[in-house]
């Protein structure tokens, strides 16, 4: 049976204490400390705006603390579109309950009855111009007291800062270079260090030689541990410099051989697999198909490929370590970074500063362990180290391939009567903190190494990994969800935005597209026909309505439809793109709805939704991680090239707000709809389905031969 | 070890510098001018643009001599939050990023773009920043606002 009784929200509940999340500075200043991370999404406005609403204060007030294991709340990994909903829903609780507190002290205080009094701007009144602020009253309300369940937020209508489009906190720092990513701070006496990786995949050093690298003006030591191998310097070009000298007296292991990346399927689904059942839904009545199509799609390889190289800061004093990180989660770093350093972690402190967007587990957490290894052979001086672009595009962990192969049998009327959906892919997550073994990349190369971490899938209640979206929204009557994870990692994965969900939507959307011009319908329509949940339904509705959709060919254009909703829990989206172009393809527009609940801030919901559009059109049409049998080639922006000004499409965002739905992110909802969307485009131009992305010209065209 | 001497946001600068030290580097460790970001050490990223003269130019692969005797601006010589370039205010308004990380480097493109060029199109705006990456999908916000400060300075 389901308990009725209030629960507190997940976060709360983990982290009970009011004042770890709020606390009245300054005379006049509030300062808000959630667990969660900017990573460039927006996130610390949005709740400074909840914040803002609950505790009746003006947003400039609010001073948002960047997350620490000295004092943050543990809020594990800011990832997955779940900040909104674990921080947001914590901070509006805790926010209301300090606002409560104080309104029952400054009852007995006033002599006012606390249903007579109200808050403005921090400043608390009554019946007779009685009054009394939050700061005069701070030293007689104790925030160190848990959260209690029963505490109810405001109304909805009695919001005002959320549900606005509230300006970033972030950007005049931004705009006006005042130092604000972890790249621009310095530190006294800040020492710079490099690390030495392989060239070639899997490589390990065997033997160095340090004479050159020794002779290096600027050079304060080399670290050698196993074959794990560094310079520190005292400036950023002698580090360079000496690790140039350092890797010309390197030797090296043979490497582990990579797969081809021109058959990536044939590689996916020859390898050694876990396999789970995802789900299965069988037909109350079975029914004879008259027909099975089977179809396999694939997607790459898909590099993070922030714009800024991975960067940290160490310093040590004595056996205790204080690192500075733009890792997705400070406490579970910290948990890796003690295993290896073999030191509790209380004689660690882990704290965020940011750095630049960051689209899942990057080689944030890979650099804290270097910057910690090298800082040993700092002298207490702090050191910061950061990874060349051709290290932050060989050795980060990449966003899996995945091979899809769904059958769907068809009546003689082309109606869906059963759907197999199978996957091969690596396991889409290798995150820091969640083992008894770190996923550290230094810990690789270290003497006595561990093992380097085969990535695993997040469990169906967080979303899934591979499996992510792989289950139909669709009603279909009957159903086989099937993923097979692979047990081997030559390309070593972890998670990317989405994790499967961009492949897997690709697949689904891209297939109900195929059979619904089998069936000469309207694929909006076909789609609609599938759909039973009305939120689903208006923003397709939404979508096409605000395309102008027509369900005819139209001269020199096409068009497309995709829907997902994120992890079939989170933000429902529509996407319909409108492609263009003669020799290569160019996406003219994009027009997307999306529903996330209540959108917290409306303008930080459209600028998610459009920068994932754009990243999932520069994904479609030209990222692929590239490789030779020996090493990863796509090391430069000219090898590993992304979506340029001139090529990104109009982007046209409708949000339908339901200020009465609990809010959730909207950082991954439009990937699998805008590629699934592009490659029905692409079908509506040109007449053939490409299957396996990115959709190139090459392929367009291997497309067409194909089919003629 | 030679001395450079150039003018650094207006004013005269000079330092010592080796025949490899690139601008950036001097920039961002000698000068504490950290807006102009290391990206890629290849001029391929646009995140470490300085404008050198009109020209926006990539720092990150330029040997400090290379400046000699010329201007050379960063982001922090555009403007400051009292007094803001309108380029700045503009991208403000349209909440023009989301990590922000590029910015300063497209904030000199644009700024060089509108000396050369004060009445852009939309399509000479994209062109202008093409060899400016952006990862978080901003660009549209970002022409947006570089055709909304081009407007605003037209207009003062």
């Amino acid at each position: 049976m389901p308990s009725s009784a209030p629960k507190l929200p997940v976060s709360l509940a983990a982290n009970p204490k009011l004042s770890s999340w709020v606390k009245f500075t300054d005379g006049d200043r509030v300062a808000i400390s959630p667990g969660k991370v900017e990573i460039g999404q927006g996130i610390v406005t949005a709740l400074a705006q909840i914040a803002a609403d609950e505790l009746d204060v003006d947003i400039s007030r609010i001073e948002m603390i960047r997350a620490s294991t000295a004092m943050s709340p543990n809020e594990g990994v800011t990832s997955g579109s779940l900040s909104i909903q674990q921080s947001g829903r914590a901070l509006r609780h805790a926010c209301a309950e300090v606002r409560q507190r104080f309104l029952r002290v400054a009852s007995e205080r006033l002599d006012v009855d606390v249903s007579l009094l109200d808050v403005d701007d921090g400043t608390i009144s009554g019946p007779g111009n009685v009054r009394i602020s939050y700061w005069e009253l701070a030293g007689d309300v104790s925030l160190d007291h848990d959260a209690t369940a029963e505490t109810r937020a405001k109304s909805i209508a009695k919001r005002v800062v959320a549900g606005q489009s509230v300006q970033r906190v972030d950007i005049p720092d931004k705009v006006f270079a005042r130092p604000r990513f972890i790249h621009d701070l310095t530190l006294p006496g800040l020492l710079h260090g490099r690390v030495l990786r392989p060239q070639i995949s899997g490589a390990k050093l065997i033997a160095l030689d340090e004479e050159a690298a020794r002779a290096v003006p600027g050079l304060v030591a080399i670290v050698r541990d196993g074959g794990f191998s560094g310079v520190v310097a005292d400036s950023e070009a002698a580090a360079d410099a000496a690790l140039k000298a350092l890797r010309k007296g390197a030797t090296w292991s043979a490497g582990e051989p990579l797969p081809d990346e021109d058959d990536l399927a044939g590689f996916l689904r020859s390898q050694p697999v876990e396999t789970s059942m995802i789900d299965t839904r069988m037909a109350a009545r079975a029914r004879k198909p008259a027909q099975t199509l089977r179809r396999q799609y694939t997607r790459p390889y898909i590099a993070h490929a922030s714009i800024a190289p991975s960067c940290a800061m160490a310093q040590w004093d004595g056996e205790r370590v204080h690192v500075w990180t733009h890792s997705q989660g400070v406490y579970l770093l910290r948990a890796d970074l003690a295993i290896v350093l073999k030191l509790p972690p209380e004689n660690i402190v882990v704290e965020h500063m940011e750095g630049a967007g960051c689209y899942g587990h990057n080689a944030a957490d890979d650099v804290a362990l270097d910057a910690a290894l090298l800082a040993r052979a700092a002298d207490r001086r702090p050191l910061r180290v950061q990874w060349s672009r051709h290290d932050e595009m060989s050795h980060a962990p990449f966003g899996a391939a995945m091979a899809i192969e769904i059958e769907a049998d068809l009546d003689a009327d082309n109606e869906i009567v059963g759907w197999r959906h199978a996957i091969w892919s690596n396991g889409h997550a290798a995150r820091p903190g969640r083992a008894a073994q770190p996923a550290l990349l230094a810990a690789t190369e270290i003497a006595n190494p561990y093992p380097r971490m085969i990535s695993t899938n997040p469990p169906a209640a967080n979303g899934g990994g591979g499996d992510r979206n792989s289950v139909p929204l669709y009603d279909f009557p009957a159903w086989t969800i099937t993923s097979h994870r692979l047990l081997t990692m030559p390309v070593r994965t972890s998670a990317l935005r989405t994790l499967g969900g961009q492949g897997n939507v690709f697949a689904i959307e891209s297939l109900l597209d195929e059979i619904a011009a089998l069936r000469g319908e309207d694929p909006i329509a076909f789609r609609l026909r599938h759909l039973r949940d009305e939120r689903a339904r208006d923003v397709i509705r939404a979508a096409a309505r605000r395309a102008g959709w027509k369900p005819q060919k139209r001269a020199g254009i096409g068009q497309g439809v995709g829907f997902a909703r994120y992890k079939n829990t989170g933000a429902y989206c529509a996407a319909i793109a409108e492609i263009e172009g003669a020799d290569d393809i160019r996406v003219r527009r994009l027009t997307l709805a999306v529903d996330v609940g209540e959108a917290i801030n409306p303008d930080g919901v459209t600028n998610q939704i459009e920068g994932g559009a754009i990243q999932a059109t520069s994904w479609v049409l030209k990222e692929r991680v590239r490789f030779d049998r020996s090493r990863i080639t796509s090391t430069s922006w000219t090898d590993y090239p992304i979506l340029t000004f001139s090529e990104v499409p109009a982007v046209d965002v409708e949000i339908i707000q339901r200020p009465e739905i609990e809010p959730v992110g909207a950082g991954e909802a439009a990937h699998g709809p805008v590629t699934a969307a592009i490659a029905n485009a692409v079908y509506d131009y040109l007449g053939v389905r490409v299957r396996d992305l990115p959709i190139t010209r090459d392929r367009i065209i291997a497309a067409m031969e194909l089919a003629s | 070890m030679p001395t450079i001497q150039f003018r650094l946001n207006g004013a005269a600068t000079a330092v010592d510098a080796g025949p490899d030290q690139t601008l950036l580097d001097v920039l961002r460790s000698r000068l504490g001018a950290t807006g102009a970001h290391f990206g890629c050490g290849a001029n391929e990223c646009g995140s470490c643009y300085v404008m050198v003269g009109d020209r926006a130019m990539a720092s990150c692969d330029m040997p400090l001599w290379s400046v000699a005797d010329k201007d050379v601006v960063t982001v922090e010589g555009l403007g400051t939050a009292e007094q803001p370039h309108p380029l700045q205010r503009a991208f403000i308004s349209e909440q023009a990023m989301q990590c922000g990380y590029c910015v300063s480097g497209i904030l000199v493109s644009a700024a060089a773009l509108l000396k050369r060029n004060p009445a852009p199109t939309e399509a000479e705006v994209r062109e202008a920043l093409d060899r400016n990456l952006c990862r978080c999908g901003s660009h549209n916000r970002v022409v947006r606002a570089v055709l909304r400060a081009a407007t605003e300075m037209a207009e003062s």
